[in-house]
């Protein structure tokens, strides 16, 4: 069990691309932590630098307050699952997970205690005297899995590794993955592109774009109140809505977002304070599918009524999407099934600008 | 993919009998019928060297009757070669030439193949293209001035000399489809093996060589016809029967002068053609693989 | 080790001082150092074997006879203006050409009727198909000697049965030409059988099925599917076998030993009479450089047809 830290790390390619531009993050021990980004972020670069996989441009990264940059994978104490498992498939599932054991001279009782214990947790030990190539997916990567409990090293590195599994069993691996570190306890970090992989696994999320750390947070953190605009849109399913807006003085002294010159929408007093000194000023404005939904006359008062014609109708049973444009822009609102939508027609709707947020369009910043 | 179709065709034709269905039915039995004579001219060769071992010297040299028949069967040209010393100092010289090129060839390769596949280092790729450059090289270009080189290192009639320069054939080759089997090995499975604690020679030994076992017999199969069945090195270099390996052997011993012992050239052909034959029966797909393999880079 | 000088610039040295702290880099350098020596057998093979006999051999053939003078070119020219030299030219020309084309048809032919029958008895034919290029072909030539033999040959006895003169297979410049040839197709055609096979069961089975849909003959389907498809291990496999036909010394050797009259010579038993057998070594070592220019183009090309086909596969 140990701390991650890294400090500046840097990857610079041969031909002076960046993968990594520096990035600093600390992870406490027993902590889970999930990398997320789009592919070619860095976060898979950064799993490997950590491994000892890639070398380190510039930086430091300490494992349990050492540094580790110069010491080779083998004795960083860590242990990873790969995408593809990387299970040797000339050996047993038993020897797949002893072959580090073996290599580090173990002797024969204790590699076969840990073994069994790891497949005890893992629910694989009927599988033991099995080849990989005659195993499912999901038996595959607990096998990956049982290699890494196996050492019991400091650090599990996790890159993408349900990706290979088919949508269903992802999810019940998801819930596998997470049961195994909440009985081993064992500091990790989990590399994913898939955000709700992330939200789902993580005790902290590291969203990162660009070679470059956007936002560091719970889950909760980054849904409700995400740092910038890239944040705002890769975390939750479907995506925030962006409207090109401006912020003008509304009715009764508040302040009002105009979208268009028909859609005028005031904005909640709790907010006001926060949006006075973007008066005037063209913004974006990040509304989630599920804060633009169909308008009620008996709703909240106040809640001004958007008309605005139908698009596509995605009905998926407990809610439905509907999908609009606004002057170009696609907009999804997340309306109950009971509502009538169709194609073409037109559809009250209604913003819950409490849930609203307000990005500089140049910057991205969330204000 | 043809197979499924063919049946969904045939599970067709079951309920109705479609024009469809014979046209295929007699492309089928048309291929059977041309591959079957095309089998049958190329078997003649290999056949006929039966029928003539199989005969004494008396009854080739009586020229009487079809050649293409056997009137009085008889193994005494093969006891004759089995109990003949230098029939089997042929076969013994042949044999150790096969074994040490073979192992040999495949040290080198494997060697060098992991090493090009996996652990890029200043000229590498170079290397590679000049390895299959290599491949292409053939024996007939060269074997004047290793002749001479041969000659001063005091190898000329000394069936060593093989040993040296057969792997010359046999690697550049066996390197190129190993290359091949070891790059399409995943790189995290090295990358695990790292993290589990191998080294460069332990990844090797423990994962590369078992995974790869195809392409290792592959590349076995290869590097021991070459050594076999080579003829112009051993007709160059070697001229004393106590040095000989199989291949002039049997041309050099049992032709004298004018007198062709057919019947014993033929037998000779065949027990020199069994090793050959028999590893081929065993192991065809991999000497498909193998023979396919040059097609395609690592 | 005397190689130290051409090992990557900056290995040897921190190799001493750093190696021991078992640094990252070091681990890299070290893992580059280990790379160059595991490829240490093959590059001193290739170098003493390979390269160096190709420079000895330039070299060899610029000596006269007896190897005490230099004569440049001398032995080059020599050759051209020889009547039996200009023979072998034409000769092994002839003999690979003719030879590779009939291989590559026949191959082809072959690999479409292997195509059309079911997987399982493909096997079982492949098998039997294969045997001319398993058997040393060393070995398999003298039994073709032996069916051409004048006096009581296989193929005489069936001429004579269908009512024929025997024919003197061996022993008459042009038939004797046809009949290294035959050999030749004979051994090399399961060859071009089994790389074509290859390439056939590579085209995806929905190209020629929507080729059908699309209303293409079978004749359509093999100018526009088919051949387009295999355009690249065709020309892969031709120059291939164009190299080693080319360079081939066996069949000559065994079957006619070059005559009759040296109708039948090609570069590599030309090579071998002129060099080994008769003793002039920088002849002999000539007319192998002679064979060079043809080698390099082909392989050239080979390389290039190769590499592509190394990234159709990968994409």
């Amino acid at each position: 069990m140990a701390e991650v830290s890294i400090r500046k790390i840097v990857k610079e390619y041969e031909g002076g691309v960046q993968a990594v531009k520096g990035i600093d993050l600390d992870i406490a021990d027993h902590e889970f932590v999930v990398l997320v980004g789009p592919s070619g972020c860095g976060k898979s670069t950064t799993l490997r630098m950590i491994a000892g996989l890639e070398e380190i441009t510039s930086g430091e990264i300490l494992i349990d307050g050492d540094v580790v940059n110069d010491v080779p994978p083998r004795d960083r104490d860590i242990a990873m699952v790969f995408q593809n498992y990387a299970l040797y498939p000339h050996m047993s599932v038993f020897d797949n997970m002893a072959f580090g054991l073996k290599l580090r001279k173990f002797p024969k009782d204790e590699i076969k205690r840990r073994v069994d214990e790891a497949a005890r947790i893992l629910d694989i030990v009927p599988l033991l005297e099995r080849k990989p190539r005659a195993l499912s997916g999901g038996q595959r990567q607990r096998v990956a899995m049982g290699r890494a409990i196996v050492r019991n090293p400091k650090v599990f590195l996790f890159d993408e590794p349900l990706s290979n599994l088919d949508a269903k069993l992802r999810v019940q691996m998801r819930t596998e993955i997470k049961k195994v570190h909440q009985t081993v306890r064992t500091t990790t970090v989990y590399v994913t592109h898939d955000q709700i992989e992330a939200m789902t696994l993580a005790d902290r999320v590291v969203v990162m774009n660009g070679g470059v750390i956007e936002q560091v947070g719970t889950p909760n953190d980054l849904y409700h109140h995400p740092a910038t605009r890239f944040v705002a849109g890769f975390i939750g399913s479907p995506a925030m809505n962006f409207l090109p807006c401006r912020v003008q003085d509304g009715a009764n002294g508040g302040l009002a977002v105009r979208v268009t010159d028909t859609i005028v929408v005031p904005i909640p007093p709790a907010r006001a304070d926060r949006y006075g000194a973007f008066k005037g000023r063209d913004m974006v404005l990040g509304l989630r599918p599920e804060h633009l939904f169909e308008y009620h006359e008996q709703g909240k008062p106040n809640w001004t009524r958007i008309d605005l014609p139908v698009d596509v109708v995605e009905p998926m049973g407990m809610e439905t999407m509907v999908h609009f444009f606004v002057e170009g822009a696609p907009v999804c609102a997340r309306v109950d099934p009971a509502t009538h939508a169709a194609p073409g027609e037109t559809m009250p709707l209604t913003a819950d600008l409490n849930q609203m947020h307000l990005m500089e369009p140049d910057t991205g910043r969330v204000v | 993919m043809s197979a499924t179709t063919r049946e969904n065709g045939r599970k067709a034709a079951v309920r109705r009998k479609t024009s469809l269905h014979n046209q295929r039915l007699w492309a089928l039995w048309g291929s059977y019928i041309a591959l079957g004579v095309f089998a049958v001219m190329f078997l003649v060769p290999p056949f006929y060297t039966l029928i003539t071992s199989l005969k004494s010297s008396a009854e080739i040299s009586a020229q009487t009757g079809s050649p293409w028949l056997v009137h009085h069967p008889t193994l005494e040209n093969f006891w004759y070669l089995i109990t003949y010393p230098n029939f089997q100092t042929y076969y013994l010289n042949s044999t150790i030439v096969t074994v040490l090129v073979v192992s040999v060839s495949m040290v080198i390769s494997v060697l060098a193949a992991f090493s090009l596949s996996r652990m890029g280092f200043w000229g590498s790729q170079s290397l590679s293209t000049g390895v299959f450059l290599t491949y292409l090289v053939p024996p007939s270009l060269l074997f004047i001035p290793l002749f001479q080189i041969i000659g001063k290192i005091g190898l000329i009639n000394n069936f060593w000399c093989l040993v040296i320069l057969y792997p010359t054939l046999a690697v550049p080759f066996c390197t190129w489809i190993m290359i091949g089997y070891f790059s399409s090995i995943p790189k995290e499975l090295d990358e695990a093996a790292l993290i589990d604690g191998a080294n460069y020679l332990q990844i090797l030994w423990k994962i590369f060589i078992p995974v790869a076992m195809p392409g290792i017999i592959a590349a076995t199969i290869f590097a021991f016809t070459v050594a076999w069945g080579a003829f112009l090195y051993p007709l160059a270099y070697l001229y004393t029967s106590n040095q000989m390996v199989l291949t002039v052997g049997i041309i050099s011993d049992l032709i004298r002068g004018d007198v062709f012992q057919w019947g014993k050239i033929m037998a000779a052909c065949l027990l020199a053609s069994l090793p050959p034959i028999v590893i081929y029966a065993f192991l065809m797909d991999y000497y498909v693989a193998g023979l396919t393999a040059g097609a395609t880079k690592g | 080790m005397a190689d130290g000088t051409s090992i990557p610039i900056g290995v040897m040295t921190p190799r001493k001082s750093a190696a021991r702290k078992n640094t990252l880099r070091a681990f890299s350098q070290r893992k580059s150092t280990i790379g160059f020596l595991l490829c240490l057998p093959l590059i001193l093979l290739i170098a003493g074997f390979v390269i160096y006999p190709a420079f000895y051999a330039i070299y060899l053939s610029m000596l006269n006879k007896k190897m005490t003078a230099f004569v440049g070119f001398g032995n080059f020219t020599f050759l051209l203006k020889r009547h039996t030299f200009q023979l072998v030219i034409f000769q092994s020309c002839l003999f690979a050409v003719t030879s590779v084309v009939l291989k590559a048809f026949i191959g082809f032919i072959l690999a479409h009727l292997m195509h059309n029958i079911p997987g399982t008895r493909q096997r079982i034919w492949r098998g039997l198909l294969l045997v001319p290029w398993v058997i040393p072909l060393a070995l398999s030539t003298l039994t073709w000697w032996w069916m051409f033999d004048p006096s009581y040959s296989a193929f005489n006895y069936i001429l004579n049965e269908l009512g024929f003169a025997n024919v003197p297979w061996l022993g008459v410049g042009w038939i004797a030409r046809f009949c290294t040839i035959t050999v030749n197709v004979w051994y090399g055609t399961p060859f071009f059988m089994i790389m074509y096979l290859a390439a056939l069961k590579s085209v995806p089975e929905q190209l020629y099925e929507a080729a059908s849909i699309d209303g293409a003959s079978a004749t359509q389907k093999l100018f526009f599917v088919t051949l387009p498809m295999m355009r690249n291990i065709i020309s892969i496999t031709i120059l291939f076998s164009l190299i080693v036909t080319f360079a081939d010394f066996d069949i000559v050797r065994i079957l006619t030993a070059g005559g009759p009259q040296d109708m039948t010579h090609v570069f590599a038993t030309y090579a071998f009479q002129v060099g080994i057998q008769s003793g002039d070594i920088p002849l002999g070592a000539a007319v192998s450089l002679f064979m060079f220019p043809i080698l390099a183009f082909a392989a050239f090309f080979v390389l290039r047809g190769v590499t592509q086909r190394t990234k159709e596969i990968a994409t």
